[in-house]
């Protein structure tokens, strides 16, 4: 085999390596996600009987570190597990490939994950 | 049972269109017979495969009212119930012309998928002695049965979307040899169907598994090979 | 590509349900992490953003989103059981489970948000 050959080789298994993990990850965010999804949906139907004021929310999660926390983990693994699922629809859908659509995921996790932390940190502190 | 289908066959290449035909009904009638009947009576110059004829060989697979299909097994009665019958060439593959598709791609991504039998014995070795009841040999024989007629093929979104991926018959393929204990190119395979052309391309549409005249599921193969290829990097396997 | 006859049977509309709600899910967070951004300057300006949620076209994009929500938690709890779990060919009655559960969240919202 030649050398391009076996650096080909390499390199093809580094991208189906980084592949299995992005799959791996999208299972594992998506099992951190249907628990806070379920706490999630608990507080929504308990917390909307009535109206929705804010003196309400910031009341439960104001100070709460453990809500901060909640919260928190909530938003990452939402960036994460959006991410690559838009990667999948990127690629099927839009006929994105290569730099352009890693480039996009990435932004797009980034800036979920940039707007949900100024969230949490909103109601928490 | 009406006298006459109405059948509509495609004609031409990627670029055609549907042509009429009036076809007697006969009792126990199958759809292959139809394409045959049209062939030999009406239109000589129609191209279509077969060999077969017994659901054996997996070359006269084509589109029957919208839904791929074995047409030698598939008896008119059970498909055009008005007596209206659509025959079109396989989904996702390059139209030759008429009802023939070129199937170069289909199985070239099985040799992509290494689903080539690699031994690790000799002739002069004993005969390997695989217990039927293990875990692995019961997982193979679901997944064995595949005919290679290409109906999953055609049936898969995610062929459409991702002409890289591999599909369901090449990757149902390498799960077999995944559980075939004589085996001695796990490594290599696992990583031949891993990432974004291989299983994990996979969303669970299930239409290889709805359509498979052989009642397979690839889905299931294709299951099974995620979670192998996610263990095997973990591991450091591949 | 294959055509909508043969797109029709019960795993093809679970994965729709699961690629549309999610793209859904998407494109409402960053509206949901700026509504809630507002309490950084104070408790008055997050009830200025909360106005809004009276407004019935707007109660009614909630109930929308919870069922959408609930139906991407469901539709991914399936996925999870038929990747992750041994085959048992249950695949129909998991999407049809799916199906029923997500319904249910969202008709228990809505009765408390009207």
């Amino acid at each position: 085999m030649s050398g391009d050959g076996m650096r080909g080789d390499a390199a093809t298994l580094r991208a189906v390596r980084a592949q299995t993990m992005l799959w791996l990850a999208q299972r594992a965010s998506a099992a951190v996600l249907a628990l806070c999804v379920l706490v999630h949906l608990a507080t929504m139907i308990y917390a909307v009987r009535g109206g929705l004021p804010a003196a309400e929310i910031l009341g439960r999660t104001r100070g709460s570190a453990a809500w901060g926390a909640f919260y928190a983990v909530f938003v990452l693994a939402a960036a994460l597990h959006a991410g690559i699922g838009l990667r999948a629809i990127a690629t099927e859908w839009l006929g994105l490939r290569g730099k352009a659509r890693e480039a996009l995921v990435a932004a797009v996790a980034l800036a979920l994950a940039a707007l949900g932390l100024r969230a949490v940190w909103a109601v928490v502190a | 049972m009406a006298a006459t289908l109405q059948v509509r066959v495609w004609r031409g290449g990627a670029e055609g269109a549907f042509r009429g035909y009036e076809v007697p009904r006969r009792e126990s009638q199958t759809v292959l017979d139809v394409v045959t009947y049209i062939q030999r009576r009406l239109d000589p110059a129609l191209a279509y495969r077969f060999a077969c004829r017994v659901g054996m060989c997996g070359s006269c697979a084509m589109t029957v009212n919208g839904k791929a299909r074995w047409t030698c097994r598939t008896h008119v009665s059970k498909v055009a119930a008005d007596g209206v019958l659509e025959i079109a060439p396989l989904a996702n593959l390059p139209v030759i012309r008429d009802l023939v598709t070129d199937m170069r791609e289909f199985f070239d991504k099985w040799a992509r998928a290494k689903g080539e039998f690699v031994p690790t014995a000799t002739r002069r070795d004993p005969p390997a002695a695989v217990r039927p009841a293990t875990a692995a040999r019961r997982a193979a024989d679901a997944a064995i049965e595949c005919i290679g007629c290409g109906v999953c093929y055609a049936s898969c979104d995610v062929v459409a979307w991702n002409r890289d991926y591999l599909g369901p018959a090449a990757l149902n393929r390498a799960w077999t040899l995944v559980n075939d204990v004589r085996d001695g190119a796990l490594a290599a395979r696992l990583a031949a169907v891993a990432g974004d052309a291989g299983c994990h391309a996979c969303h669970t549409q299930m239409g290889c598994a709805e359509r498979c005249p052989k009642q397979l599921v690839p889905t299931a193969s294709i299951a099974g090979l995620k979670r192998a290829v996610g263990r095997a990097v973990l591991r450091g396997e591949i | 590509m294959i055509g909508w006859r043969a797109r029709n049977h019960p795993a093809y509309w679970a994965f729709l349900v699961h690629r549309l709600s999610g793209i859904a899910l998407a494109l409402f967070l960053p509206a949901h992490f700026l509504v809630l951004g507002q309490a950084l300057r104070g408790e008055a300006a997050l009830d200025g953003a909360l106005r809004w949620t009276e407004v019935p076209l707007v109660k009614a994009a909630e109930v929308a989103l919870v069922l959408l929500l609930a139906a991407h938690l469901a539709g991914g709890l399936r996925i999870l059981a038929l990747e992750l779990l041994a085959w048992r060919g249950w695949q129909k009655s998991l999407a049809a489970l799916a199906a029923g559960a997500a319904v249910a969240v969202g008709v228990t919202f809505a009765l408390g948000v009207f």
